[in-house]
């Protein structure tokens, strides 16, 4: 568990402290994968350095498993950060070392396995992130995905609890970034490993997160389950990253609404009620007629979801609404 | 070709270029090894690096600045009572290589700074964020990662030690510039002049070619 207690950072500009992070208290559970999302200077990168200290805070206290780090010494630091692996956007490996001395390198700094201990390990990984063949072959060798791969072994050498991902999937084309994220997932799934993940993406963020932050201007202006952010945004930063990701143009929406007759509203479903053939009763059963203005069907990691722009003239609203919301459907009313 | 290099007396030569050979190889293996230290300390204490210190930074900054505006003849002079310390004599090849450590070290300290910073900050981030020490972070990515340029240094460093190893002929230093002085300037002697220049040249070639494989050997990106 890692838990901010009012954290803050400022960097010293020419004399002057430049806040990039207000007081901060906020709960990391074990075992989840936490997405933190934000524009670029939003304060994500600092706040996911805190963790493992390599910004130090300017005030208030950073506690994993309840222990306060901020208070560590040298050695205490060092043998903190080897718990705590790390990726990169720009993968940060070492271009003079193999695939196979990337992943051994954190184990040889550690100076607490043996060659062997180290050896094995290094197989184990490379068979995890499907890189075997490219054992021996140096970082300019390989495409931006391998790369990748290479920094998660790396970073899952000495056996972490957590794992802090920093734009990772962010210099990666399309369909690297899912089998990535599929790789994150599986690990989070399989070795229970907190991942804490910081993107300005909202998809990266409704594939492979179970909460997210979302943080504008060196605050936390919005956080809960993915499911409720993702489908339900509150903070206006927050809905301009997902109609992003939906590619929803604002503008053009509020025009088409414009044109809609009647009333509309917009339903979410959510899990099971996604795949009910419901639409078609309640108009039968109330008499309203309806058109569908936009519509979205796809899923946030595992659960499926659809969210629907319907417009509705005639017959009997209220019952409408009422049947919609005894079958599970989150109804808003748009206009 | 008899009549064209009569002054020539080519055992005089061999022995000019081992001399010569003797000054670039130790007043090279002295700059390195004091240099690079120097060098790494220049940019761990620089700004915004590991152990920023700007005033030791300031100090050692100034110091291998000053050796390194002095013109060497200079401080091939200046250095002669240093010299008389620490080797006995200021003739000959031993006598020359405390004045070329002196200007070779400074100099290759600021091409090893420069390599160093040629260095992807995110992978010292990286080696920092799995636990490194200092120590650790220089010995197993810093200087791994800045290999190249540091070989790269190396060579540059080489040559400038044969330009100043001729030099050192004019106080009595020994090798071909010695002898170019003493033959092809002082008794007119032409031909002697030319065949050590050809020979200088041929040597920086070979140091070029030999520390540009270097470089590309080493080379992974």
């Amino acid at each position: 568990m890692i838990e901010f207690d009012q954290i803050q950072k400022s960097f010293q500009v020419g004399g002057r402290a430049i806040p990039a992070l207000h007081p901060t208290s906020m709960t990391i559970e074990t075992g989840e994968v936490f997405g933190i999302v934000g524009h670029s200077g939003a304060g994500k990168s600092t706040l996911v350095r805190l963790i493992n200290l390599l910004e130090r805070p300017s005030g208030g206290r950073i506690l994993i498993d309840g222990e306060d780090v901020t208070g560590y010494d040298a050695g205490e630091l060092r043998a903190f950060r080897r718990k705590v692996g790390m990726i990169f956007q720009h993968f940060n490996l070492l271009s003079s070392k193999t695939v196979t001395d990337n992943i051994a390198f954190p184990m040889k700094l550690a100076g607490i396995y043996s060659a062997a201990e180290i050896h094995a390990r290094v197989e184990e990984l490379l068979a995890r992130v499907g890189l075997t063949d490219h054992a021996r072959k140096y970082p300019s060798q390989l495409s931006g995905g391998q790369k990748q791969r290479v920094g998660i072994a790396r970073a899952l050498a000495c056996r972490p609890t957590i794992l802090l991902c920093d734009e990772a999937t962010s210099a990666l084309d399309p369909q690297t970034t899912q089998s990535v994220l599929r790789l994150l997932g599986d690990i989070n799934r399989e070795l229970g490993l907190t991942i804490v993940l910081i993107t300005h993406e909202m998809d990266v963020v409704r594939r492979v997160c179970d909460r997210v932050a979302v943080m504008d201007a060196g605050e936390v202006v919005e956080m809960g389950s993915v499911t409720d952010v993702f489908l339900h945004p509150k903070h206006p930063t927050t809905r301009d990253f997902v109609f992003e990701s939906e590619h929803i143009d604002q503008k053009e929406m509020q025009q088409d609404l414009g044109r809609a007759q009647g009333r509309i509203l917009r339903l979410t479903f959510r899990g099971e009620s996604t795949y009910k053939p419901l639409l078609g009763r309640v108009a039968r059963e109330s008499g309203v007629d309806f058109s569908i203005l936009s519509g979205r069907i796809d899923h946030i990691k595992e659960t499926p979801y659809g969210q629907l722009t319907l417009s509705l003239i005639g017959g009997d609203l209220d019952l409408a609404m009422t049947a919609l919301e005894t079958a599970d459907v989150h109804v808003e009313v748009v206009r | 070709m008899e009549d064209l290099l009569t002054n020539v007396d080519w055992t005089e030569i061999g022995w000019a270029s081992w001399d010569t050979l003797v000054m670039v190889g130790l007043s090279l293996l002295f700059s390195v090894l004091i240099g690079l230290p120097i060098g790494v300390l220049l940019f761990l204490t620089g700004k915004r690096q590991l152990l920023e210190q700007p005033m030791a930074y300031a100090v050692l900054s100034f110091v291998v600045n000053i050796l390194r505006s002095v013109p060497f003849i200079i401080l091939l002079i200046v250095m002669i009572p240093v010299t008389v310390m620490i080797i006995g004599t200021s003739l000959g090849v031993a006598g020359a290589i405390p004045p070329l450590v002196a200007g070779g070290a400074p100099f290759f300290a600021r091409l090893v700074e420069t390599a160093l910073r040629e260095v992807d900050r995110g992978i010292i981030e990286a080696t920092q964020a799995m636990g490194a020490s200092v120590r650790q972070i220089i010995t197993g990515a810093l200087l791994p990662e800045a290999l190249p340029g540091i070989i790269a240094g190396i060579t540059v460093t080489a040559i400038t030690l044969v330009s100043y190893a001729a030099m050192s002929g004019v106080v009595g230093g020994g090798g071909l510039g010695d002898l170019a002085i003493r033959f092809g300037y002082q008794r007119f002697q032409t031909d002697v002049m030319v065949i050590t220049v050809a020979l200088l040249v041929i040597f920086v070639q070979l140091l070029q070619m030999a520390g540009d494989r270097l470089v590309l050997y080493f080379s992974r990106r």
